[in-house]
């Protein structure tokens, strides 16, 4: 237990030391902090507003999936693909869910914990699976909206193909390593 | 893009109507509507206080020490980019937040990257190579610490919550070399089609 004491310390402390060191390497570097920080805060808003209508439009087709009850019919159809594969079937939810949604994986992830254990093999391959992946979708929605991007190539496919693959390799390393 | 939000909509309106769930599908959606801004009232604050930061990093000339840990292998990856342009500090600071968990700061540091790679990307409508390895890239999420996960381990009791920090870290490493190897190849494939008509 003691070196999850550590780390948690080390998480909280992670954000307010950063920002003391800047904070005391721009004084040293003698900059005009507050007026520094302003100006670069002012452009927050702008970002922000251009982002919104990407965000807006990948939350309400995600949303809408999930509660149309063609994400659990996917889930069922994949389950015995896995199941065939000797993988726990669970991991498909959050594998599927995870590009599309961070706090819907956590859920899953939880209910995971709760169901399986905290020390079953399903329980970590989740973790390694949540903490490689992204939410991809949510990603490219915002990153290219801010920029104003409209065609993007060949970068969708790459993903989702890097997504599957990557899912893959979570399975392997928690298989061989624990 | 187009296709993904088109089958995700399309999709989830069939099966509403075959489930007979949808009241469930609108509220849904008006669900998402709601929450989007909800992320970006969140995210307001959020980008301003990390962006008013990087200034004070950018002032106090602390980008070019930050940058120089990730700088020999950005510039070998993102052969394109002039050494000195500010896209190459700006894509090592979001690497830098997204490294050591500084969570929520990957977004706006990640954004103004993406706006530094636009002023270089000669078709302003069409996504350049660089953007889609910066990307690919971010998407692979490098975490040197899961800490949310580590929490709920512990929290439900897990006897080494810790166990699964190597695991993760080898994990995204292969998944981010794996995933960097897929586009290369894609762009590959894309010239090669491309030169053909």
């Amino acid at each position: 237990m003691k070196m999850v004491e550590i780390i948690n310390y080390f998480s909280k402390l992670v954000i307010p030391l950063f920002i003391l060191f800047v904070v005391l390497y721009g004084y040293k570097s003698k900059v005009k902090l507050y007026e520094s920080f302003v100006s670069g805060a002012k452009e927050g808003f702008e970002i922000s507003l251009r982002v919104l209508p990407y965000i807006v439009a990948i939350l309400i087709a995600v949303k809408g999936f999930q509660a149309s009850g063609a994400f659990d019919l996917l889930k069922k159809g994949f389950s015995s693909l896995f199941t065939f594969l000797n993988i726990p079937a669970e991991i498909f939810g959050i594998a599927l869910l995870k590009p599309l949604s961070n706090s819907a994986a956590v859920g899953v992830f939880v209910d995971i914990l709760k169901t399986s254990g905290a020390d079953s093999l399903v329980a970590k391959i989740s973790a390694v699976i949540l903490g490689s992946a992204e939410t991809t979708f949510y990603v490219l929605a915002v990153y290219l909206g801010s920029v104003g991007i409209k065609k993007s190539k060949y970068l969708v496919p790459v993903c989702i193909i890097s997504d599957l693959i990557g899912i893959i390799i979570a399975i392997f390393v928690v298989k061989i390593l624990l | 893009m187009n296709l993904i939000w088109f089958l995700l909509l399309v999709i989830g309106t069939v099966f509403a109507i075959i489930n007979g769930k949808l009241d469930a599908f609108t509220q849904a959606l008006f669900d998402g509507a709601k929450q989007a801004v909800e992320i970006f009232l969140f995210l307001i604050g959020i980008m301003a206080l990390w962006l008013g930061i990087t200034k004070i990093i950018e002032d106090s000339g602390l980008v070019n020490k930050l940058s120089k840990f990730f700088k020999p292998l950005l510039l070998k990856l993102f052969k394109n980019i002039p050494a000195d342009h500010p896209a190459i500090a700006h894509i090592s600071l979001n690497m830098i937040a997204n490294f050591f968990g500084l969570g929520n700061a990957a977004t706006p540091l990640g954004l103004k990257a993406m706006k530094d790679l636009q002023e270089l990307n000669p078709d302003k409508e069409t996504v350049s190579f660089e953007m889609m390895l910066f990307l690919v890239i971010n998407t692979a999420s490098i975490q040197l610490i899961p800490f949310t996960l580590i929490g709920l381990f512990s929290q439900y009791g897990a006897q080494n919550p810790t166990a699964i920090v190597l695991p993760t870290i080898i994990a995204t490493f292969i998944s981010a070399i794996v995933a960097i190897t897929v586009l290369y190849i894609f762009k590959y494939f894309y010239k090669d089609r491309c030169s053909k008509y």
